[in-house]
């Protein structure tokens, strides 16, 4: 019964895995991270992602706070903080959030408040999305190695 | 793939003076990564171990020109002997010192222009691209870097060791070939990775 469990928990990350695939949220970078975790890094791509989460945020609020500085926009940093987000977006796999960033980075080299505004509210949206579904991946992960621990010794 | 009792090159670049070796293990590749993004550093770290490199990662060229003892402020203290680096793999885009700087204090100076130096880009620019083979590049990867970058670059260095530690022929010919290699240096952008031609013919 508890493996039936595991096996469940398994095609549920299957399938959300999928989705993202299908819908663009994540590329095949992101496979490239799995594939890179085995028993000597067991946690690879979570601490990777959750990296990426941390890092991100801060950008987010960068850019947040350069846009709402009606006086001077410094479009310049913004551009920076840009390059940074889709590069570790790229590094990761999160293929939706860079493309986003893209077309931000795109709207400030033509000091583009509106189109700025616009993309970073579209930016702040996919992000979240994203981290919603990766926790959801990971939290089914956890379940999965719990439910398989149980039945097969950890250790070896 | 770790092997018993071998301490890995686990530091990090703010305690620069203060890590620990592991004996010299001459089959191992030593790859000196450099990037200023941690998620970045991450994966590339990974990439390196996962095909048997030992790795030490920096965040930025100065700590790169430091741990080299390139630096003239602030020196390793290690000696040069346990830090031989086989290879340099650098981002291009960093604040400060960029890749491409990093590269040409590389190539200038005598004890460390014979290192292969890779540059890694999210960029696939043309000129960028020329600029960095002609200032002495041996490779130049478009980012996101995957296990295929890494591996043709382990089969490269292991080939170099194999060809350094068996050829009789003095330096000079090795810079004349390193040239005539980098002019003749095939624009071919596959997968975002630029073949060096002549390159295979080194081994032949």
């Amino acid at each position: 019964m508890l493996g039936l469990g595991a096996d469940r928990l398994r095609a549920d990350m299957n399938r959300l895995l999928a989705l993202l695939f299908h819908q663009g949220v994540l590329d095949e970078q992101f496979l490239q991270l799995q594939q890179l975790q085995d028993e000597s890094s067991p946690n690879f791509v979570s601490e990777v992602v959750n990296i990426y989460f941390h890092e991100s945020e801060k950008l987010l609020r960068n850019l947040r706070g350069l846009l709402m500085d009606r006086e001077c926009s410094d479009y310049k940093k913004m551009g920076i903080h840009l390059n940074q987000f889709i590069g570790s977006s790229s590094s990761i796999g999160a293929k939706r959030v860079r493309n986003v960033c893209v077309a931000f980075r795109a709207a400030s080299e033509q000091n583009n408040r509106a189109g700025c505004l616009r993309a970073l509210e579209l930016l702040e949206h996919e992000y979240c999305y994203l981290k919603n579904k990766l926790h959801e991946l990971f939290q089914l992960e956890q379940q999965r190695l719990l439910a398989a621990g149980v039945r097969y010794p950890m250790q070896n | 793939m770790a092997r018993n009792g071998v301490v890995s090159m686990h530091w990090r670049s703010e305690k620069i003076d203060g890590f620990d070796l592991s004996p010299p293990d001459d089959e191992q590749v030593h790859v000196l990564a450099v990037d200023d993004s941690l998620v970045d550093r991450k994966v590339i770290e990974r990439l390196l171990k996962i095909s048997c490199c030992k790795v030490t990662a920096v965040d930025s060229g100065i700590r790169a020109l430091q741990f080299l003892g390139l630096d003239e402020e602030k020196s390793s203290s290690v000696g040069f002997d346990d830090l031989k680096v086989d290879l340099i793999i650098t981002d291009y885009c960093m604040p400060g010192m960029t890749g491409y700087e990093l590269l040409k204090k590389i190539k200038e100076s005598s004890t460390f222009r014979e290192i292969p130096v890779v540059i890694m880009s999210s960029e696939n620019v043309m000129a960028r691209i020329d600029r960095c083979l002609e200032e002495g590049a041996e490779d130049f990867i478009v980012k996101p870097v995957k296990l295929s970058d890494v591996k043709r670059l382990r089969d490269y260095m292991t080939a170099r060791e194999f060809r350094v530690k068996n050829q009789q022929i003095g330096n000079n010919n090795n810079i004349k070939n390193n040239n005539k290699r980098r002019l003749s240096a095939r624009r071919n952008i596959w997968n975002g990775i630029v073949f060096v031609d002549d390159l295979l013919g080194m081994f032949a």
